[in-house]
């Protein structure tokens, strides 16, 4: 969907504009916010870019940076750390050959930390997009990056 | 209720064909006779182990068990046992095997200390079906709030009640339902806080995912109650499946007329919109939250004016917990002196608690109030797996503080966990064991206040990474004994000057571990020693250099 | 809508919560809370759907319900049959579906190993 037909979607409401950055922000490959998009955003709600800036930083979900088709977040909270939240994090970086915050040259996969997911009961947990995985080993990280690469 | 007498009787395969069903009948007749069936619970198992001794039974809270059954040996049972209390030896088998069996048996949830009334309908019913939940009551409790209540009438059932806040405060939800309705205005605003975010919890998750129109009925009850129109459900982000149950349960309410205009005929209008959160822990408190539902950054301001007075586009707003409306309903239903008669004296009703950590059964459990720490973690969680020793339980997440062992007799409930030093929270309850180092989880907390504070107010915002920094170099083998004096003044006064809750309670975390296990702070700082063998002292490797390291390689 | 007819739509629910309506004979319910997928429950519930139809069991239904709380046991499914107790699994993996199906829901032998919990 193009950008004006996003914003459309929406009441030109101040109220609205974390539903309008979601929208935008899910429906770019790259999954991130580029200038265009905040600018676009000011333009529709009539207020100016650093106020949509300011909003856009002050969130950790958003992006103001391309990222990859999957955006891998591990969990590491408390929970999911004392049950080895730090293993499964190596192990992706150490398939995936990036550290945290980066993505993979292919474009695939990019790798956050994230704040706690809420599945504290089958730690440790990851998100990617908007699945959840439990129970990780090292060995179901493998196949579920191996899954997510054949799904390309 | 829970009964007095739990027996487990094996219905595996082998069992069953060595007529553990017989037994079973005879049991409850014997039982019905006796007139104990108030007392005593039948529950049929899997397969319990020892097949060739079967048909077998196990007795609890005392474990006996019971081999070789038959049909005779039971009026002897039900008499001696149940009802005089003298298990019959003669067909118990008494080994070591035995005694394990009837421990591990126990881990597994089944007896009814748990007492579901928020999670009543979670795992019950298809959350995507209104008729399912209609069929369990639902929409009864507003249909007689609308027809045979005066809204003062609503509002004095939940006072009498005695229901707190259940995200974590404690506020008695009655209270706050008044004080909104005495506001004159001609719009006010019903907002259901959904930003779970204190790791360790996912109570709320549950309820949204499991029981959506739960929290849609309290929601509306409370409205009625305070004279709202509109209601907004502020869901996380992180919780997607949460926002998808919650959005078809609005359009089924809708089309059958429970949200909207003139519900139940009778002139009451109340409609629900969600709004989703982005990633911003701070957003939790209620102002924040208040906020970013604006369309600002989630940043708090000072109280009062509280949002009673003014709230939501300055309106007069109430603000609850998922958890506090999904209680509502039932108190309607049942009425208040029901409510008040479970739990104790200041603290009435059942809390949702989430175990993770080092428990043997991880997930949701609600009890009554004023349940102990110990039967919490120990009978239904079911107590530390491998072999290891437990250590210390966090409660209260990021705002909350440690229990060591000495104290895992205290009753949960609000004033008590207080005078521990810690809160009853949002109800996440984390177990840790021998291997985990009080330090190192206190850091952990730290960092995560840290990273979540909004940076408006200096306390917080340059206090916390003061705070944050002096135990990072402790885990490196780099303290000063002054530095724990140092963690205590800098964390009071971090508790009394910062502008919002987040900054007020992230030093409990630290606070709480010092007094419970300054031991283990003294050992890193004068001996360079972390008796869990968590911190690295020589070469403390940061998880960025290894990274950095393994790109290298590859 | 009036309160009537509310209550209506409830006896009607009810029934057909109880299988009463003869619409089923078993109903298999998967927890479908965010632990339960974490831990697989999609896949569960998939595979009980393909072998539902593969062996074109008319009288079988299954749904889905939210999170029970058992997180340590996810992936937890309940099977309800008129007039036995409810039989509760935990764990249960794509494999064990096969086997729940074939012996517990087609030739009524639960899998004993893996029932976690049995209610009236």
């Amino acid at each position: 969907m193009k950008r004006e037909e996003i914003l459309k979607k929406y009441t030109p409401e101040l109220e609205n504009i974390l539903f309008i950055l979601h929208d935008l922000q899910d429906n770019n490959p790259q999954h991130y916010l580029s200038k265009e998009d905040l600018q676009a955003v000011a333009d529709y709600l009539n207020v100016p870019y650093s106020y949509v800036h300011g909003v856009a930083t002050f969130y950790s979900m958003f992006s103001l940076k391309p990222r990859g088709k999957y955006i891998i977040r591990v969990c590491e909270s408390p929970a999911c750390h004392l049950m080895g939240s730090s293993s499964v994090i190596y192990e992706l970086a150490k398939l995936l050959g990036i550290g945290i915050g980066e993505t993979t040259p292919d474009g695939l996969f990019t790798l956050e930390l994230s704040s706690c997911l809420g599945v504290c009961g089958v730690a440790p947990a990851v998100m990617i997009n908007d699945e959840v995985y439990g129970n990780l080993t090292p060995e179901k990280i493998r196949q579920i990056i191996e899954e997510k690469r054949r799904e390309k | 209720m829970p009964k007095r007498l739990d027996v487990l009787i094996c219905s595996g395969a082998a069992c069953i064909s060595n007529n553990s069903q017989l037994i079973r009948k005879k049991l409850e007749e014997v039982i019905t006779k006796e007139g104990l069936q108030e007392e005593v619970a039948i529950i049929e198992t899997g397969c319990m182990g020892p097949c060739e001794l079967g048909p077998v039974m196990l007795v609890y809270p005392d474990g006996s068990f019971y081999i070789r059954l038959k049909e005779d040996d039971v009026e002897e049972i039900v008499k001696e046992h149940f009802l005089k209390g003298r298990p019959v030896r003669r067909l118990l088998w008494e080994t070591p095997e035995a005694r394990k069996i009837a421990e591990e048996k126990k881990q597994i949830p089944f007896f009814e200390k748990q007492f579901k009334i928020a999670l009543a309908n979670c795992g019950k019913i298809d959350p995507e079906n209104i008729e399912e939940y209609i069929a369990t009551g639902g929409y009864e409790a507003l249909g007689k709030v609308l027809t045979e209540m005066k809204p003062e009438e609503v509002i004095d059932e939940i006072i009498k009640s005695g229901l707190r806040g259940r995200g974590g405060a404690g506020f008695p939800t009655g209270l706050k339902w008044k004080f909104t309705r005495e506001v004159q205005s001609d719009e006010k605003y019903v907002i259901c806080n959904a930003d779970e975010g204190d790791p360790g919890a996912f109570m709320d998750r549950a309820i949204l995912e499991g029981d959506p129109h739960s929290v849609l009925e309290g929601m509306a009850i409370a409205a009625y109650a305070i004279g709202a129109k509109q209601g907004y459900i502020y869901v996380r982000a992180e919780y997607p499946l949460a926002v998808k149950r919650l959005e078809v349960a609005i359009k089924q309410a809708r089309k059958y007329g429970l949200l909207g205009k003139n519900i139940f005929e009778t002139g009451f209008d109340f409609d629900v919109e969600l709004r989703m959160g982005a990633g911003a822990f701070v957003c939790g408190e209620e102002t924040a939250l208040i906020a970013s539902i604006e369309g600002k950054r989630g940043q708090p301001r000072p109280k009062p004016p509280y949002p009673a007075q003014s709230g939501l586009w300055g309106k007069p707003t109430l603000i609850n917990n998922v958890e506090t409306l999904a209680n509502v309903r039932h108190i309607i239903l049942n009425g208040a002196s029901w409510f008040s008669s479970i739990g104790t004296e200041k603290s009435k009703g059942t809390k949702v608690f989430a175990l993770s950590g080092k428990v043997v059964n991880t997930g949701l459990v609600e009890v009554p109030m004023g349940i102990t720490l110990r039967e919490l973690v120990f009978d239904i969680g079911g107590g530390v797996p491998n072999g290891k020793r437990f250590k210390a339980v966090q409660i209260g997440g990021p705002s909350g503080g440690c229990v060591p062992e000495e104290y895992l007799d205290t009753p949960v409930d609000y004033e008590s966990l207080k005078e521990l030093g810690t809160i009853m929270g949002s109800g996440g309850l984390i177990v840790l064991d021998e291997d985990d180092c009080m330090v190192n989880i206190a850091k952990f907390f730290l960092e995560f206040t840290m990273e979540e504070s909004c940076g408006q107010c200096v306390p917080c915002r340059v206090g916390l990474k003061q705070m944050y920094d002096i135990l990072d170099k402790i885990t490196k083998g780099e303290g000063r004994v002054e530095d724990i004096e140092l963690l205590e003044k800098l964390g009071k006064e971090i508790q009394t000057t910062s502008l919002c809750g987040l900054g007020q309670s992230a030093p409990n975390p630290v606070l709480s571990t010092i007094r419970y296990f300054r031991e283990e702070y003294m050992e890193h700082i004068k001996e360079e020693k972390c008796r869990a063998g968590v911190c690295q002292f020589k070469k403390k490797e940061k998880l960025e250099t290894v990274i950095e390291k393994i790109k290298d390689i590859i | 809508m009036k309160l009537e007819d509310l209550r209506r739509i409830r006896e009607k629910a009810e029934k057909e919560m109880k299988l009463r309506e003869g619409k089923a004979r078993i109903k298999i319910v998967v927890g479908m809370g965010t632990s339960g997928i974490a831990a697989g429950a999609r896949e569960v519930l998939k595979v009980f759907l393909e072998e539902v139809e593969k062996r074109d069991l008319k009288d079988v239904i299954v749904t889905q319900t939210g999170e029970k709380g058992l997180a340590s046991h996810e992936p937890v499914v309940e099977i309800h049959e008129e007039g036995k107790p409810v039989i509760v699994y935990g764990n249960v993996t794509p494999e064990l579906v096969r086997r729940i199906v074939a012996e517990h829901i087609v030739n009524g032998n639960p899998v004993s190993d893996y029932v976690i919990e049995v209610r009236e």
